[in-house]
């Protein structure tokens, strides 16, 4: 669409008339009624649930139904540190629900693993097994830096086609949205990253 | 309530053969702690609970400790007999304490509004003799926390009625909190390391030769 179509559609929009394309009204659906998943795993939580409350009033995006089963939510937001042995879960979760599917990594721990990196329990960010749509780093981040993230989010979801090497998941048959869950091994989780959505950060190691 | 030593009284009144020491703690709090033989424990543990005047009803916390070997240097002095003349000679002698593992319960009474008692049950070693009587029959809510440190730091706690891993998975191997546990050699590069990861971070890379981390 043209700078000058643009122009067009909003000033025929002031006179009442709505011109607009399939992939902008089925778009701004999708991304008006994103459903999360109703799980927390640590204190992130309870800003994700103080962003649900009244004073930060997650429905005004749409985002209001946490749904309890993964089969009826679109947005897996992961808040909270991922230990080593709910790894696992989280990634079967995800499995679960259908596409098309988003995911938050929220907080440091969930990103990273936080301050909780070179434990023995925590997982270095939920990222090694599940391919994660936006990070909102804090620890833990307000619901303000929350709500920031969803609407990062919808414009993601607005600015995929419905054509072409960027539409949606679900109208791809050459990609997969389950992704292995893995196994505990003797001390760490087996694999411990999964390669094909993430690739270990090259260590540098001048100036130290 | 009575005091540290006033319990140990009337615990060996009550049990002459049970081993049962108080543990004085030199800091302002004075909350001194009584060291209980393995072999009375659940004896005095119920004693404590059912007596009408102490009724500890409450275990509030169950935690363990780890306490490796320790070289301890001593100065000694010893009279010897050097060229026929009686000298005192000063010596310095280096001894090991044998480690152990150790429980601490800290018990309160809700009917008589007192406490906390702090009981210490110790293993005989931190290898082979790591077992110690379970006080879950005396007390319900020590189920998880002997569990606990059972995952953490090995104790097997014998009449335990579920004695498994609570935090970490079953086949886990290793007992995490205990002092000489070696982690999976998993560092990442990371902008501001420090202390243990700092030693990480300075090893060479990948093909040379690696540095021995400091104990």
């Amino acid at each position: 669409m043209t700078e000058a179509d643009e122009k067009t559609i909003q000033d025929l929009r002031r006179s009442g008339i709505l011109l607009t394309t399939l992939e902008d009204l089925y778009n701004w659906g999708r991304s008006n009624s994103v459903w999360p998943l109703q799980f927390g795993l640590a204190c992130c939580a309870i800003e994700m649930i103080a962003a649900s409350m009244s004073r930060f009033d997650i429905a005004r995006f749409g985002s209001e139904v946490f749904r309890p089963s993964p089969r009826q939510a679109d947005l897996m937001i992961v808040s909270g540190t991922v230990t080593k042995k709910m790894a696992p879960q989280v990634v079967r979760l995800y499995n679960q629900m259908p596409e098309p599917k988003y995911v938050i990594a929220m907080g440091a721990c969930a990103i990273s693993g936080g301050p909780f990196k070179q434990g023995y329990n925590v997982l270095k960010g939920i990222d090694r097994y599940i391919p994660v749509d936006v990070h909102i780093p804090g620890c833990p981040p307000r619901p303000e830096a929350l709500l920031n993230g969803l609407m990062e989010l919808q414009e993601k979801i607005r600015e995929q086609n419905l054509t072409g090497e960027n539409r949606p998941h679900h109208l791809r048959s050459d990609v997969s949205g389950e992704f292995p869950v893995p196994e505990f091994g003797a001390c760490d989780l087996e694999p411990p990253s999964n390669p094909a959505v993430w690739t270990p950060p090259e260590p540098i190691r001048e100036g130290l | 309530m009575e005091s540290a030593e006033q319990l140990r009284d009337r615990l060996l009144a009550a049990f002459p053969e049970a081993r049962v020491e108080v543990l004085a703690n030199p800091a302002p709090v004075a909350q001194h702690s009584l060291i209980i033989g393995a072999t009375h424990a659940v004896q005095i543990a119920t004693l404590l609970r059912d007596d009408p005047d102490l009724a500890f009803d409450y275990a509030s916390n169950v935690t363990g400790v780890d306490r490796p070997d320790q070289e301890i240097k001593e100065k000694v002095t010893v009279k010897e007999t050097v060229d026929g003349e009686e000298k005192e000679v000063t010596k310095e002698v280096t001894r090991t304490e044998p480690g152990y593992l150790e429980a601490v319960y800290h018990l309160y009474s809700m009917a008589k509004r007192h406490g906390p008692v702090i009981l210490r049950l110790r293993t005989e070693n931190r290898t082979d003799k790591v077992t110690l009587p379970s006080l879950t029959p005396v007390w319900r809510s020590c189920e998880f926390q002997e569990r606990e440190i059972y995952d953490l730091f090995g104790i097997v706690f014998e009449d335990h009625p579920d004695l498994r891993r609570l935090l970490m998975w079953d086949d886990f191997e290793g007992h995490p909190m205990r002092k000489d546990y070696v982690e999976p050699d998993d560092y990442e590069w990371e902008p501001t390391p420090h202390d243990a990861v700092l030693i990480k971070a300075k090893r060479p890379a990948d093909g040379e030769e690696a540095a021995p981390l400091a104990p």
